[in-house]
């Protein structure tokens, strides 16, 4: 017991006195959470409207104030004709077309269908999709209003909502993925670092020779990295919370179990990679090509993995990063309890055990 | 002044780091032609004086000349007019042997005719035609070291700076290693050197011994041993480094 | 019994033979030295015999301890100071010494007069980084790291590499006063000057072991008389002894050439008055003793006729 403190004890202190390593940890998750928070928001500010229609139409006019009163749009021109569309949208004057039929008004009140075109510059999918739904919003709005007024009921629009993040906040989807990134590059480059650097300056042969059981080196080397991991935890959820606005809807209880879980299963991938790798450097490339990339990509941060080839989806199974993140999204946004997540949890847990036995396993105690 | 016959003229050469006075005030000659050996306890200022006569590092104060470039401003002058070589980093142990030639001549900008030339003559010299095509990693110690020495020569510098060339060789391969030095220097190359070899210092024609970052004493080896009445450098060396105070 | 017994053990990595058959039967309380330049084999055998690495073949017992069955055992009672400086550059000198004396289950203070010879010269440093010490003091601190849980036996390689001349001849006195504790001692060093100071030694040479025995009796086997030529201009006069044929070997050994003749050849007056001939005028040659380093080049030699 008194060696694992002393270990534990001497983890603390290289990880004090190494001031570079220590700021880079504990500030890296509020620069992350700032720089996707505010830099790389997928989000669309001021998407410029063009109007295909005759303004004279009550019901067009009507529609338009709307769409222009929203603060993601505002409308920019009226154009006598769609074939004009096409070029404005070459000019990048402008990135959505909404298109009314001809005499809109007339046959909304006497057939109940009218139709509305929209017309996206689909040459960035992701801002279009975006810059279509905030539209959509607009129309659906415009159209209970309408059927509220008349007493009919219209049918000419689709009907969107996004239940848990009706304004459609690109934060709610990477605040849980910056958690995942963050626990894994901490736990999993750090710890791997930290014991391939011990074979680096050949303190690791000493701590072989000694009576220590190699379960005590990975069980101290491990705990000050879960220490800062959850410093981490607490930084992002509060950022998350108060500066971003991310709900905290679930347990709080519950999402410190799935991390300190998720935790555990960095730190096997960080000891696999001291493993493999013989010097620092190949430990960080392996941790920073091997895990934050793929984490990134297959994690649903940026792409969400609906959408990728199903042999890629099938890929992204295997990373616990994935499951974590779904869990901190329902635990998180959706406010469900333990009972609606427990596969992934399961999940999580056989990956976090394999990983741990693996590793602990193929730790040597020979060089 | 004479740059004709001193290929490294040192005045007051300080470096200091912090409140550290790593080498303090050190002036000292090398005549062209010359072995020089450049030998100190660990700690005593010779790597951080070695370093900047080669170029690597300032001085904090003083200054001097190496093969009439000035320490202070014509530093990559000095870096293309000098041989280096280290125990530590010689070779890239990844490339063939011609390989390592054809990159160091490249490096020193010599001709691809005159590398072709130089490496044929090179490996002529070294008895190892027949082994221009193996990974310099895969040759043994003493075969890298003296292929090591001899690219540091290939742009024929007027001096070579040898950081502890021969250490942890095998005796014989430590000797020829030497044979090597003196038919350089017989050719008119200046040799510095360092080394922990106490009887390789014998073989220098002059040898300078740093204490606590100054040079407590310099002459030729039998003028040394005389002075300090010992048997040998060794005891020499043990002597003046007895004197070291700092830590 | 041996402290250290080691029989026919081979280690290979790929194509590189490390060691080949080794065997060495290592005395109680004696300071033995394995002798040889880097890439000898030093220290796989090292690596074997504190249990980091397992033998391809053969057996090896340190202090009747198999070193891969009694793994454990064998690294509670041992020291071993590995051949590069291998203590935590960041922390201070005493925390270095306390860290290593809990991973062996004991405290500094109870084994304060084991190393207290070595450690009250670098105490007054304490709380400075190891990274920050000189060669000599680091070097120190190793040993009193490596001395901290008393152990029996003490590996020490290459212990002296790259540490000035002044600070060897204080760490060989300091291995002296350790072994008047008792404690066995195995150093490896490439200085063969180094070889004198052990009790006995092998040479080693390529994974083999040359020759084993106290270094007076491997003097006494040399099978040359052996003259020392000294004079002026000293490489001229080396180039000069090797284009005589006969004289079996020159090489320079500091100030005077070592000349290996065949007994009953020539004699040093004989030899003096034909160098000063050639030109030499202030040549001298007088016959002497061999030292470890003609011993091992001698017998190296005949390692590598014989392969």
């Amino acid at each position: 017991m008194k060696e694992f403190l002393s270990f534990i004890k001497k983890e603390f202190r290289h990880i004090f006195r190494d001031r570079r390593t220590i700021l880079i940890v504990l500030v890296m998750p509020i620069v992350q959470i700032i720089l996707f928070g505010f830099a790389v928001s997928t989000e669309v500010h001021d998407a410029r409207v063009d109007v295909v229609g005759d303004l004279a139409d009550p019901s067009v006019r009507q529609t338009v104030a709307r769409i222009d009163q929203n603060p993601y749009l505002h409308v920019t021109a009226v154009l006598g004709s769609v074939a004009e569309v096409a070029e404005r949208f070459r000019a990048g004057k402008s990135d959505v077309a909404v298109c009314f039929e001809r005499n809109f008004d007339e046959r909304l009140r006497h057939y109940d269908k009218a139709f509305i075109r929209i017309l996206g510059d689909g040459s960035d999918p992701n801002t279009a999709q975006m810059i279509v739904n905030y539209v959509n919003g607009v129309l659906s709005t415009v159209q209970s209003e309408l059927s509220a007024s008349e007493g009919t009921q219209t049918a000419s629009f689709p009907h969107v909502q996004y239940m848990y993040n009706p304004a459609v906040r690109s934060s709610y989807n990477f605040v849980p993925g910056v958690m995942g990134l963050i626990l894994m590059l901490v736990c999993s480059m750090m710890t791997a670092i930290s014991i391939v650097r011990e074979k680096e300056s050949g303190t690791l042969e000493l701590l072989l020779v000694s009576p220590i059981r190699p379960v005590g080196v990975i069980v101290s080397k491990a705990i000050p990295y879960l220490a800062l991991s959850l410093i981490n935890l607490v930084t992002i959820l509060l950022l998350a919370r108060f500066v971003l606005g991310v709900p905290l809807r679930g347990s709080l209880f519950l999402l410190a179990v799935m991390s300190v879980l998720f935790i555990l299963a960095s730190l096997g991938i960080g000891l696999l990679i001291s493993v493999v790798s013989a010097t620092q450097k190949t430990a960080l490339l392996i941790s920073g090509m091997g895990l934050t990339m793929p984490t990134m990509i297959f994690s649903g941060i940026i792409f969400p993995c609906e959408s990728m080839p199903v042999i890629l989806q099938y890929v992204s199974d295997i990373i616990p990063a994935k499951w974590y993140i779904i869990m901190v999204k329902k635990i998180m946004i959706e406010g469900v309890g333990f009972s609606y997540i427990y596969p992934e949890f399961i999940i999580l847990l056989v990956m976090t055990l394999f990983l741990l036995v693996v590793s602990v396993r193929l730790f040597k105690r020979r060089l | 002044m004479n740059e004709n016959t001193d290929i490294i003229i040192v005045e007051q050469l300080t470096k200091k780091f912090g409140n550290f006075t790593a080498v303090d005030h050190i002036s000292f000659r090398v005549h062209r032609g010359e072995i020089f050996g450049f030998l100190g306890a660990n700690g005593a200022g010779k790597t951080t004086a070695m370093k900047i006569l080669c170029g690597l590092s300032l001085p904090t104060s003083g200054g001097g000349t190496v093969n009439g470039y000035d320490l202070c401003r014509e530093q990559e002058k000095i870096k293309r007019h000098i041989g280096y070589m280290s125990q530590k980093f010689s070779l890239y142990a990844d490339l063939k042997v011609w390989e390592n030639i054809r990159l160091f001549g490249g490096i020193y900008g010599l001709s691809g005719k005159r590398i072709r030339q130089k490496s044929d003559e090179m490996l002529r010299y070294l008895n190892m035609t027949d082994l221009r095509d193996e990974l310099v990693g895969d040759l043994p110690l003493g075969w890298k070291q003296k292929l090591a020495f001899s690219i540091a020569l290939i742009h024929e510098p007027a001096i070579v700076f040898l950081d502890e060339p021969t250490g942890g060789v095998d005796p014989e391969t430590r000797r020829l290693f030497w044979d090597l030095i003196c038919e350089t220097a017989e050719a008119g190359t200046t040799i510095f050197v360092t080394t922990h070899y106490m009887d390789e210092a014998e073989y220098c024609d002059r040898v300078s011994i740093m204490v606590d970052g100054v040079i407590a004493d310099l002459d030729t080896p039998a003028a040394l041993k005389q002075r300090h009445q010992a048997a040998d450098m060794d005891a020499v060396f043990r002597k003046l480094a007895y004197q070291a105070k700092r830590e | 019994m041996g402290a250290i017994e080691v029989d026919e053990v081979s280690k290979r990595y790929g194509t590189c033979q490390a060691l080949e058959r080794v065997s060495l039967d290592i005395r109680a309380g004696e300071i033995y030295g394995l002798i040889g330049p880097d890439g000898a084999g030093k220290t796989s055998l090292f690596r074997i015999l504190v249990t980091l690495l397992l033998p391809d073949s053969g057996h090896a017992r340190v202090e009747g301890l198999d070193v891969v069955k009694d793994f454990m055992a064998i690294r509670r009672r041992i020291g071993y100071m590995p051949g590069r400086f291998s203590l935590y550059q960041d922390l201070t000198v005493a925390e270095n010494l306390d860290f290593f004396a809990t991973m062996f289950g004991t405290t500094v203070a109870d084994n304060y007069e084991n190393i207290r010879e070595i450690y009250s010269q670098i105490e007054p440093f304490r709380d400075r980084r190891a990274g920050k010490l000189s060669g000599g003091m680091k070097q120190k601190l190793a040993l009193c790291c490596a001395l901290v849980h008393r152990p029996t036996v003490l590996f020490l390689d290459e212990p002296t590499t790259g540490v000035d001349a002044v600070s060897r001849k204080e760490f060989w006195n300091m291995l002296y006063r350790i072994r008047e504790a008792g404690v066995t001692i195995l150093v490896s060093t490439p200085y063969m000057d180094e070889a004198s100071l052990c009790d006995r030694i092998s040479l080693i040479q390529q994974g083999h072991i040359i020759e084993t025995g106290t270094p007076a009796a491997i003097v006494a086997q040399y099978p040359h008389r052996l003259f020392g030529v000294s004079g002026h201009p000293a490489y001229p006069l080396l180039k000069y002894l090797r284009r005589r044929n006969d004289l079996l070997r020159c090489f320079s050994f500091g100030s005077e050439h070592h000349v290996a003749v065949a007994p009953g050849t020539i004699a040093p007056d004989e030899l003096q008055t034909q160098i000063r001939a050639a030109g030499f005028s202030d040549a001298t040659v007088h016959e002497i003793e061999p030292n470890i380093e003609d011993c091992f080049m001698e017998l190296a030699k005949k390692e590598r006729q014989k392969a």
